[in-house]
């Protein structure tokens, strides 16, 4: 049960600023994802809130105190790494209960946690197991189960659920979310996929080049896109840019579930391909400017590849954005 | 490219490498065999006669082999311990980042390219002669005297020697392992609590189990065919001090021209190594099981 409070938080690796002015707020019991492209610096800012990377700039503070002279373990957090690094000479039991046995806990009492978290995990079954007998999904589960023995007051993940397969994934998705109501402890995720950002987390901030785009619930991020940035990092398929008529610099900005088809639109195109889910299509086509446009439309439209129609967007959808990319009300 | 799945004779085509390995190993191994049931000494060529065990019974009641014999396994075992040892300890500490590294991990790995009768020549007589040696001249400047390592405590002096020119082949295998240490586990071992020592113990050294066995593997084949260090420092003695299997083999053969007799101690080191084998491939070999 901790805040984390990150004050003008910056790192830098020699000359090269990976890390800018960071300033968040990750309230208790809070699950906060942190999204971004390759290299836009999650997984250093994580890693600088669990104390294995140096701060350059700012502090960082957990439930109101600066951890600037704590080390790692005495942060009282715990992490999920991508690779687990599960330790390969020990049982998934003794992985788990580590941290415990340097802390000088006995025995009895190391059983007995372990046993509870497994349980909770549904892992009971595994604990004597070597790691190289796991799948990945029961590694993943060991890494989870580790970081729970420790009864962190946070937990950090970076991409946890990257190397399993995609059933597997959102099954873990609903799982870390059950856990993190039944633990009521703060959760920090990263991940550079928005869908399981959308999905599991209260709060997102979309990290672009070490900086904080934009910050907020997913649905904020959603519908008000404070970005050319976010609008396009978040939400799939992704939002079209069309330039503005007019108004100069301007993009105009519209969600595929905004464009209507063929009723007296303002736009005239040819469909290129269409990418048909069952429940809906997504119609893909080329503008007369030559602009790429996808629109929603029914799963069993009529239209065909190499139909020339016209587009209408709706006024509600509208997103408009000036020339340097910021959000325009 | 044909599907079809030709039924290729590999006879016919090993036999010419299976052929040379037969007639290296096989032939001396039984020519040794032969003459060590043979009374045959260079210096009576005419006395040449079958002897059945007789060279074998010289050897048993004599003293020499089992002096030879314990000197062998002495300075296996106390050069394996002492590699093993500094060179893990050597490995970690050059696995951490200080400023100087590059530098440093050349100059420890160094002695293992200098020849072993090169580096033997260089303790024996710049570093440990009582007259003119280094370490002399630094206890005689502290007022200890000059210790005479060859006369006083040649085993012990020829196992620093060769434990100088093994432990670089120890961090020469272990430190790439290390390295190969993937830096997630460390970092989960740090936020689990690990400070140096528990990270060495819990993390580092079982990490190291394989390329250690390794390690004492190849070295052990070595070190039981000891001889340009013993023979350039203390030539096996005072007396049978520092002689081992080899030293002793290579004295009957040359010095006393005694071929059967030397040949005799030959098939005595071939037992003994097979022996030494057969129990480092139990224990490392278990090793090899455990990891993976
Ligand atoms: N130890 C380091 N030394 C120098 N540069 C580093 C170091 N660690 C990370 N970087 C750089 O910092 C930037 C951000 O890295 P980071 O690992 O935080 O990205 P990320 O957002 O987690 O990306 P990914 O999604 O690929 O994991 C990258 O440009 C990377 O090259
Ligand atoms: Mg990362």
């Amino acid at each position: 049960m901790a805040s984390i409070e990150l004050r003008s938080v910056g790192k830098r690796f020699g000359s090269h600023e990976v890390v800018r002015r960071v300033d968040l707020l990750v309230e208790d019991r809070e699950f906060v994802a942190f999204v971004g492209p390759s290299g836009s610096g999650k997984s250093t800012l994580l890693r600088m809130i669990a104390g294995l990377e140096t701060v350059s700039e700012g502090e960082i503070l957990i439930d109101g105190q600066s951890v600037a002279r704590v080390p790692p373990a005495k942060r009282g957090l715990a992490m999920v790494f991508q690779s687990y690094a599960i330790y390969p000479h020990m049982t998934a039991a003794e992985n788990m209960s580590f941290s415990l046995r340097l802390a000088g806990v006995p025995k009895a009492e190391r059983d007995a946690k372990v046993r509870e978290v497994a349980r909770a995990l549904e892992m009971e079954a595994l604990l004597e197991r070597k790691p190289r007998a796991l799948s990945g999904g029961q590694l993943q589960r060991v890494a989870l189960g580790r970081a729970m023995v420790r009864q962190p007051k946070a937990f950090l993940l970076d991409e946890p659920l990257s190397n399993l397969d995609a059933a597997l994934q959102a099954q873990m998705r609903l799982e870390l979310v059950r856990l993190h109501r039944e633990l009521k402890t703060t959760m920090i995720y990263v991940t550079h996929d928005q869908t399981e950002a959308m999905t599991m987390a209260d709060r997102i901030v979309v990290l672009n080049e070490g900086r904080v785009e934009q910050a907020g619930t997913p649905l904020e991020l959603y519908n008000r896109p404070a970005s050319l940035f976010v609008a396009g990092f978040i939400g799939a398929p992704k939002m079209n840019f069309l330039p503005a008529q007019g108004a100069e610099g301007r993009t105009l900005g519209v969600r595929p579930e905004h464009v209507r088809i063929g009723e007296g639109g303002e736009l005239a195109g040819e469909i290129v391909a269409l990418e048909r889910l069952g429940a809906r299509t997504y119609v893909h086509a080329r503008l007369t400017d030559g602009t790429r446009l996808v629109a929603e439309a029914a799963g069993d439209t009529g239209v065909r590849e190499g139909d020339r129609l016209a587009f209408r967007i709706l006024p509600e959808g509208r997103h408009w954005f000036d020339g340097s990319g910021r959000r325009v009300t | 490219m044909t599907r079809q799945r030709h039924r290729v004779r590999t006879g016919p085509l090993m036999t010419p490498a299976v052929g040379m390995l037969l007639v290296w190993m096989i032939v001396p191994l039984l020519m040794t065999l032969w003459f060590s049931a043979q009374r045959y000494n260079l210096l009576d060529p005419g006395g040449t006669a079958f002897a059945g065990l007789e060279n074998y019974r010289d050897l048993v009641t004599g003293r020499a082999l089992w002096v030879a014999m314990g000197n062998t396994l002495l300075l296996v075992g106390a050069v394996l311990a002492i590699t093993l040892a500094g060179g893990t300890l050597l490995a970690v500490l050059l696995d951490r980042e200080f400023p100087g590294r590059n530098i440093c991990r050349l100059l420890v790995i160094a002695p293992f390219f200098v020849m072993p009768t090169v580096s033997a020549l260089v303790w024996k007589n710049m570093l440990m002669n009582p007259v003119f040696g280094l370490i002399a001249w630094i206890t005689r400047s502290l007022g200890l005297g000059a210790p005479d390592f060859f006369a006083t405590a040649p085993l012990a002096a020829i196992i620093l020697i060769v434990a100088w020119e093994w432990t670089p082949f120890a961090v020469l295998i272990l430190l790439p392992a290390l390295q190969s240490l993937s830096k997630e586990q460390r970092e989960a071992a740090r936020m689990d609590g690990a400070g140096a020592a528990a990270m060495f113990l819990h993390v580092e050294l079982p990490h190291l189990r394989r390329p250690m066995a390794v390690v004492a593997m190849i070295e052990t084949i070595f070190f039981l065919s000891l001889f340009a260090e013993i023979y350039v420092t203390t030539a096996g003695g005072p007396g049978l001090a520092s002689t081992n299997l080899a030293y002793l083999i290579f004295q009957d053969a040359l010095f006393e021209w005694d071929v059967g007799l030397a040949s005799a101690g030959g098939v005595v080191a071939i037992a003994l190594a097979n022996v030494v084998a057969i129990f480092l491939m139990r224990v490392v070999g278990r090793t090899l099981e455990a990891e993976r």
